[in-house]
């Protein structure tokens, strides 16, 4: 069974005739081609596809597509605007919060949902939020030191 | 020395494609008319293929091609051929999981219904489970022709058994030093199967065209190693094969070999001109990919009372799973390392090599050294702890120095180990204790060293090209390729400080075996060593032709001319000075004539004098190893006795990386090794019943997550590699060497308990801390 679907992706309108069996991730990767957004799993453990719906950070590879009517979902290629990285895109670039790069679109989706909810979070918030990613490169520090540091431009009123 | 690009934390070449998206992965390829691939994988671990009926899904909607094992004329294998890529109707399956047919159809779907449609008969056979007992001589026999494999020289497979190689070391005389010994003690161990988990998936997508062109894309560390496996199993001439490898999400040495490639061949020479992607499940990586093989150590050590290190006599029993193409040589590997980073007189060895009907064994970080140093470095510790003296001294008195000789018997002029030691020691102030915040949560520290050469053949070969555009940019172009530990960073840094540019006008270009020069293989922590000499005599070859024209050009001697922030600079009169960027085509003349053409450097890397060892003892002619690189990790645990929790609070590392070429990414690939290393020591094992993988998922295989990241602390020691570039050498696979035995060092240092097998889990520790309780009362 097909549903017609109507929703926006990175601020852009989209109109889909989408199966009851597909996924967001199918969606944006195999209809959309925004390939930004991994599998590593395919079942909601790695956080690798780890896009922000609504303002929240989900796992696409568990919203099934006829459910996306009426959403507002951002990639990873909505974060950067105008040519510009995001400030947390930065902070990855700056501190080699990387290494392979297969894990970074979820990480940096769990943060930026993050800081867009809580500007200021400690430690501890920003470990909870991002422990639903899975990382084997890096050791997780220096994601978190990223997070922390864009945190910190926001209560310098950088941004 | 001062360096403009060397040791200057430069950002990651590849950043901003990775976090923007732009970064293309195997599964982001969509290619026109590209079919998808499933396999049909055997239920038994050993097992006869008396037929395989593919009648009916040929016929079904979708299907394209359908493959058994009869595609296959030829074993291929690295160091072993011991494996066809799919076992053969007639032959055995040799583990559960392994492919016996495979399909390409328009969806996945499809392909799957179809494989769900092949009918498989099997006639299941006596299995081996374990490498001891595949040992025995009436153990069932997975390989009964061994004996007529391919083998390279330096491994020794034993006809009809299960033992595919056995490596020996003959140090001095072990019995003798336990003679004379004032104490002799023998300790066991037991690694298990643990997996790689590159967050990536195994992938490959290949086309074959009609005049007989095969391309294949793949995510691999080691594009010309796949490339040269495929032309052995498929008797195809190496300039019809081009193995691209673009962004590589992850390989801990998962992605060195060649595995779902050999089965997507067949596929797309049967669907010409038809793409065919193959790109593997979680559950899939996790079975089907390499593991990380099972090891049982026994080492058996002779002590002089004041704590002195007379013999050790190592066994050392791999699990090798169902094909050891590769784990031969992380048997040897352990073999060659097996003293650990100590000068001891008398070694002795036995390493085995054993097939087993388990998943199979393969390349990972630290290629058998994190599975030896478990044992080496609690090895340590017990018989401090028994001797009544210090671990600390005993590694002090014991530890490498310049000057001192390996257990193979080699030489090291550059040994940088006691230094890291006294680092870590003060790093994590071992000689301070703990401070108990609980009664029930005891705090404790750790500490263990390690070391690894590369286990590669001796004449593994790099070569790099230096391309310079018209504009005074370049590109480089190797086959080191970037898997995640900053080989497309640091590789332009070496050419940069060569021709004395930034670095980011050097573009890295790498993974295409048509277009990008030779390299061995992206593995054993060699990048930077190899391929980084090979850049840098590329671009020495590059600097030198630059300067030939120059001094025709500038009318002054070669000598007096030299590379500076993109110039060509007169060194007496830096007046004198002409953009590089004007000898990129050559030089013209007044009459029109040109002289010198585009300017291109050539380097190619064979590291000399690297000779295999004697093949009766072991022992070292000249030097086996291209480098050793040593280091050691402290750490400091809190052990919950209520819970058996264990919280990893800090842990530092330091190591001797003979010259840090970028800061930052040292910093990254070390606190990145020792949480790979935590992994390891608390939570991983694949867990394996009559064969089966029983947790194949994230859910059931726990690796770290941001919650269990401990402080960390990462240092480093310089002391030069004489052939290395800018003396740097590898240190990416070392660095997660010691950091499992120095947890469990510390659990022990907390509790009292010695475990001798990973993981130590919560409930090991409950259960042992039980134990101990009642052994009090009684």
């Amino acid at each position: 069974m097909k549903y017609r679907v109507k929703f926006w992706v990175n601020e852009e309108p989209v109109e889909l005739e989408v199966s009851a069996n597909r996924t967001l991730l199918n969606v944006l990767r195999d209809e959309l081609y925004l390939t930004g957004t991994k599998e590593g799993c395919g079942a909601g453990e790695c956080g690798a596809c780890t896009v922000i719906v609504d303002g929240k950070p989900v796992n696409a590879c568990l919203v099934l597509a006829p459910e996306l009517d009426g959403k507002h979902i951002t990639t990873v290629e909505g974060l950067a605007k105008d040519g510009e990285l995001s400030p947390l895109q930065q902070a990855f670039v700056k501190n080699a919060a990387l290494q392979c790069g297969f894990c970074t679109p979820g990480f940096l989706m769990s943060g930026t949902a993050l800081l867009q909810e809580n500007p200021n979070p400690t430690r501890e918030e920003i470990v909870r939020a991002i422990s639903g990613n899975l990382c084997r490169c890096t050791g997780y520090v220096r994601i978190v030191e990223s997070i922390e540091e864009v945190a910190a431009q926001y209560k310098g009123g950088a941004r | 020395m001062g360096y403009k690009h060397i040791g200057k934390s430069y950002a990651r070449s590849d950043a901003v494609r990775k976090v923007t998206g732009d970064a293309v992965y195997i599964n982001d390829m969509h290619l026109p008319r590209m079919l998808h691939a499933q396999c049909v994988r055997s239920p038994y671990a050993h097992a006869k293929i008396l037929s395989v009926d593919i009648s009916a899904a040929e016929q079904m909607s979708g299907v394209k091609a359908i493959i058994t094992g009869d595609e296959y004329p030829n074993r291929a294998g690295l160091y072993l051929e011991d494996r066809y890529f799919m076992a053969k109707p007639g032959d055995t399956a040799k583990y559960l999981g392994e492919a016996v047919a495979a399909v390409a159809a328009e969806t996945p779907e499809q392909a799957q219904a179809a494989c769900d449609a092949i009918r498989v008969e099997y006639e299941e056979l006596p299995a081996v489970f374990d490498a001891v007992e595949g040992m025995k001589p009436d153990a069932p026999l997975i390989h009964p022709d061994l004996k007529n494999y391919k083998v390279a020289p330096i491994f020794f497979p034993k006809p009809d058994t299960n033992i595919s190689h056995h490596y020996v070391l003959r140090k001095g005389d072990f019995a003798q030093a336990a003679e004379s010994a004032d104490r002799v003690f023998e300790h066991k161990y037991y690694i298990p199967h643990v997996q790689h988990v590159p967050l990536e998936p195994h992938g490959c997508l290949a086309k074959y065209d009609a005049d007989g062109k095969l391309t294949v894309w793949a995510s691999c560390q080691s594009p010309y190693a796949v490339r040269q496996a495929l032309s052995v199993a498929f008797d195809l001439p190496l300039n019809k094969i081009r193995v691209i490898s673009q962004t590589v999400g992850g390989g801990f040495g998962a992605k060195a070999g060649t595995t779902l490639e050999g089965i997507v061949i067949p596929l797309a020479k049967k669907c010409k001109g038809r793409p065919v992607k193959l790109i593997y499940t979680r559950e899939d990586e996790f079975i089907n990919a390499y593991v990380r093989q099972g090891m049982h150590a026994t080492i058996k050590t002779a002590m002089r009372a004041d704590g002195k290190i007379l013999g050790v006599h190592n066994t050392f029993v791999w699990d090798g799973g169902a094909y050891t193409e590769y784990g031969v040589n992380i048997t040897k590997a352990g073999g060659w390392a097996s003293a650990g980073p100590y000068d001891i007189d008398n070694v002795w060895t036995d390493s085995y090599c054993v097939y087993t009907n388990h998943p199979v064994g393969g390349p990972y970080r630290g290629f058998g050294m994190c599975e030896i140093h478990f044992a080496i470095e609690q090895n340590i510790d017990q018989i401090a702890k028994e001797m009544g003296l210090s671990e600390v001294e005993i590694r002090r008195l014991n530890g490498l120095r310049p000057g001192g000789f390996t257990g193979m018997g080699e030489r090291l002029d550059v040994a940088g180990f006691q230094d890291c030691l006294e680092q870590v020691l003060a790093d994590i102030e071992y000689d301070k204790p703990s401070e108990q915040i609980s009664p029930t949560k005891i705090r404790a520290k750790g500490i263990a060293g390690g070391w690894k050469s590369p286990s590669m053949p001796t004449n593994a070969g790099s070569a790099a090209i230096l391309r310079m555009n018209e504009d005074g940019t370049f590109f480089l172009m190797s086959s080191g390729q970037e898997i995640g530990q900053g080989a497309a960073t640091v590789l332009p840094q070496i050419a940069a400080e060569v021709l004395s540019v930034p670095p980011d006008k050097i573009t890295y270009i790498s993974g295409d075996t048509d277009h990008t020069p030779y390299e061995w293989q992206t593995v054993a922590s060699r990048t930077t060593y190899c391929a980084g000499n090979a850049a840098k005599l590329a671009a020495e070859d590059l600097a030198d032709k630059l300067l030939d024209l120059a001094q025709i050009k500038m009318g002054a001697a070669k000598r007096d001319l030299k590379l500076e922030d993109g110039y060509i600079v007169h060194r007496i009169y830096p007046e004198k000075r002409l953009p590089m960027a004007d000898f990129a085509l050559g030089i013209s003349f007044g009459d029109g004539s040109g002289y010198g053409g585009p300017a291109i450097g050539v380097g190619t890397f064979t590291l000399e004098n690297n000779i295999n060892t004697d093949k009766k003892t072991g022992i070292a002619k000249n030097h086996p190893a291209a480098f050793w690189t040593m280091g050691a990790n402290g750490c400091e645990v809190e052990v919950d006795t209520q819970t058996g929790h264990i919280k990893v609070l800090k842990m530092v590392s330091c190591f001797d990386a003979g010259k840090v070429i970028n800061p930052a990414l040292f910093a990254a690939q070390s606190e990145g090794a020792m949480v790979q290393a935590l992994g390891t020591a608390l939570f991983e094992e694949l867990k394996l019943k009559n064969g089966k993988v029983l947790n194949h998922s994230f859910v059931d295989y726990k690796i770290p997550t941001a919650d269990d990241m401990p402080e960390l602390v990462v240092k480093y020691v310089e002391h030069a590699e004489p052939t290395g570039p800018y003396g740097a050498r590898g240190v990416g696979e070392p660095l997660m060497v010691p950091g499992a035995p120095a947890i469990a060092n510390a659990v022990t240092n907390a509790i009292g308990v010695r475990f001798t097998r990973m993981p130590i889990t919560p409930e090991d520790v409950l259960k042992a801390l039980r134990g101990r309780k009642m052994d009090g009362k009684s």
